[in-house]
């Protein structure tokens, strides 16, 4: 039990010398949280749109109002009127504008009669999520111009205006249990995976092993070091996240609880893993090329930035064992959904198995000798 | 009964696959006693070192350290021994006393004869005033006698050194030296130290053992193996371009017991009277219209020991043409 704490005591003692390092683990996680969280979470805004009016009739003008309150309001696109319909296709197609909206000649006299309308919409769908933002802007726009009961524009204005104000706050909610669980996985990484094997690799555990210490205090040292380190960071990065992206949920007391009850299980969860995959390995350079590889592996799988629900069932087949995929989902029934802890143990339980299997499958791979 | 050794290592393999890294190995140590184990870069001192010091497996034979098999008694093994391994591996972010607290933790030393164990170990290596200062601040020779200390914080009774002065300065390395003596006489310690340099071991050493390519090639006192090196002067001389039978026309000579050449017209000759030979030697070049660039005459010294009983010099650049490659661990070499 001593010699196990002197592990760690060692690891702590180096870990709060270099804040530089820890700092290194807490930063990326932020950096992502706030870049991924608000070039993902916004709307389309200023595309530009060509709009050809052949028509030139009353119903043309409508549509023309409608477009110009959409610029002066959400601002999905700006309408950039053009006399020629082959001009406006060729500045779609060399990409000065993103989509040619057509209102053909003879359109005003076609509603009026009630004789199949049309209005022809290019998008240049070489981009999807653009050509998919305008298809359903316009569809929206349509659908108001055909109920003419309604004052399309009133009622546009209060609809869109609710979603203005959190455009991008909500994504960044919605990032911030992943980047908590990465900002543990990038702790683990360099704390129990970078640092051990630079510490085999300069003959520190040359050190450890000559002396009386037990394989298995040794292991579970190594392991309790790696996992308090990566607590601190979790609960660091738990409380600037949350606070960053507007999240007031940690201020209960319940919560508070059971997110360091997941931290904790998240920590230990990762440094076993990390600590198996690390168990023979020698060369320093393996984990760091092995980082991005986990990451991308681990992370994007797990549902924290993009939900399962939309993976192919080969991606979900990862996600089903991947310990990140508990992590992510208990820090967002505990910080977006506020559910009781009943909600969370199922993530829990599994958190904690993997961590027994993973420091089970290590401790008789783990040499005792050089 | 036999007599209990210190360190008793019985006919002891290591293999590597299909090389053989230690190639049946016997000695002992007695109890107090400084025992030098002499050899170039790949000879199998380190592989010897971390065999006895129970790092890694034994192929066969065994060694016994205390009277403890290494083998099926690991850990009392490891109770008795202190050993410094050839990297400098304390903590550069830790102080000089928090590196030698968290070393008398992991061997269970109790708190109350931890603090008196460093207290008396700082000023042994004489870092007492540095007690408090980041080992990252320390010059070289300085993390060496720190090691040293953290070596033997739990008292041990056989202290192993795997090269303790390479790649220190001159002065630091004396001063490794002297430290060394000392604590040997206040603490009873038996020493194996492993080094390249011969003065180190010829001013250290009670007995030295040569090991070459594995093998145990000569083992006494370095007194004893100075003289069983045959003539007891050593001739150095570079000739400008010597005739191809000089070599054996050198020979020749009286007194001369071996001749070498070392390539560019040097010659290394032992003899068992050195002013005699270096006469004849110059009377010979005269008579054959070769002159002689240098010249120099020598007492026999641990080099030539080895040079005898490896054929060849203990110089790095020799080494590298000769010395086998051990399979490394990546990154563990400095």
């Amino acid at each position: 039990m001593n010699r196990m704490m002197a592990i760690v005591e060692r690891e702590m003692r180096k870990f709060f010398r270099s804040p530089a390092l820890m700092l290194a683990s807490m930063i990326f996680p932020l950096v992502q949280l706030v870049i991924l969280g608000n070039a993902f979470g916004g709307k389309i805004r200023d595309a530009r749109l060509a709009v050809v009016d052949e028509d030139g009739g009353p119903q043309a003008l409508r549509i023309r109002e409608a477009f110009d309150s959409v610029r002066a309001n959400i601002r999905t696109f700006v309408p950039v009127y053009y006399d020629n319909e082959k001009k406006a296709m060729e500045d779609v197609r060399n990409g000065k504008l993103d989509g040619a909206v057509i209102i053909p000649p003879q359109f005003s006299r076609r509603v009026y009669e009630a004789n199949h309308p049309q209005v022809a919409v290019v998008v240049d769908n070489s981009d999807n999520f653009m050509s998919s933002a305008l298809e359903s802007e316009l569809t929206d726009l349509v659908t108001s111009l055909n109920q003419p009961t309604v004052e399309p524009r009133i009622l546009q204005q209060t609809a869109l205006q609710i979603v203005e104000l959190y455009p991008y706050i909500e994504y960044m909610k919605y990032l911030l249990p992943g980047s908590l669980a990465l900002a543990m996985f990038v702790s683990v990484m360099i704390g129990g995976g970078m640092l051990y094997i630079d510490d085999k690799a300069r003959g520190v555990h040359e050190g450890y092993l000559v002396t009386p210490i037990t394989k298995l205090e040794l292991v579970l040292g190594l392991n309790l070091a790696g996992a308090i380190k990566a607590v601190m960071t979790g609960v660091i990065i738990c409380v600037i996240g949350s606070l960053m992206a507007g999240v007031s949920t940690i201020f209960n007391p319940l919560t508070m609880l059971g997110l360091l009850v997941m931290i904790i299980l998240t920590s230990l969860g990762f440094n076993t893993m990390m600590f198996l995959l690390m168990v023979r390995i020698e060369d320093p350079l393996v984990p760091r090329a092995m980082f991005g590889i986990l990451n991308t592996l681990l992370f994007f799988p797990s549902g924290a930035i993009y939900p399962i629900q939309a993976f192919p069932p080969w991606l979900r087949a990862i996600a089903k064992v991947d310990p990140f995929t508990y992590a992510v989902d208990g820090f967002k029934c505990l910080l977006l959904k506020e559910t009781t802890l009943a909600a969370v143990w199922g993530d829990m339980l599994y958190l904690t198995i993997f961590a027994t299997v993973t420091l089970g499958i290590a401790i008789p791979l783990f040499k005792r000798t050089l | 009964m036999p007599e209990t050794y210190a360190i008793a290592v019985e006919h002891i393999v290591k293999k590597y696959g299909d090389f053989t890294a230690v190639d049946d190995i016997s000695f002992n140590v007695s109890d107090g006693e400084i025992f030098g184990l002499l050899g170039p870069n790949g000879a199998g001192k380190s592989t010897l070192i971390r065999m006895m010091t129970t790092l890694i497996p034994i192929t066969s034979g065994r060694a016994l350290i205390a009277g403890h098999d290494v083998a099926q008694e690991p850990d009392a093994a490891r109770r008795t021994i202190g050993v410094i391994p050839q990297a400098l591996t304390s903590d550069l972010d830790l102080t000089v006393e928090e590196n030698l607290n968290i070393y008398a933790k992991l061997y269970d030393v109790p708190a109350k004869e931890r603090k008196r164990s460093i207290d008396e170990l700082l000023g042994l290596v004489d870092l007492t005033k540095w007690r408090d200062a980041q080992t990252k601040t320390l010059s070289g020779g300085m993390r060496r006698r720190l090691e040293i200390a953290r070596g033997l914080v739990h008292h041990p009774k056989i202290f192993f050194l795997d090269e303790p002065t390479t790649g220190l300065d001159p002065v630091s390395r004396v001063a490794v030296w002297e430290m060394l003596g000392n604590i040997k006489n206040q603490r009873q310690l038996t020493i194996l130290i492993t080094t390249h340099y011969m003065d180190e071991a010829d001013r250290l050493c009670d007995r030295i053992a040569i090991v070459d390519h594995g093998k145990l090639v000569a083992l006494d006192a370095p007194m004893a193996l100075k003289a069983s090196v045959p003539g007891s002067n050593v001739i150095e001389a570079q000739f400008e371009n010597p005739p191809a039978d000089w070599e054996q026309r050198l020979h020749t000579m009286d007194d001369v017991t071996s001749v070498q050449h070392e390539g560019a017209g040097m010659y290394r000759i032992l003899t068992g009277n050195g002013s005699r030979t270096t006469t004849e030697l110059v009377e010979m070049a005269v008579e054959a219209g070769i002159a002689v660039k240098s010249l120099s005459v020598q007492n026999t010294t641990l080099d030539d020991v080895f040079v005898h009983y490896t054929g060849r010099q203990l110089r790095d650049e020799l080494q590298k043409a000769y010395a086998f490659t051990m399979p490394q661990r990546p990154g563990l070499q400095p």
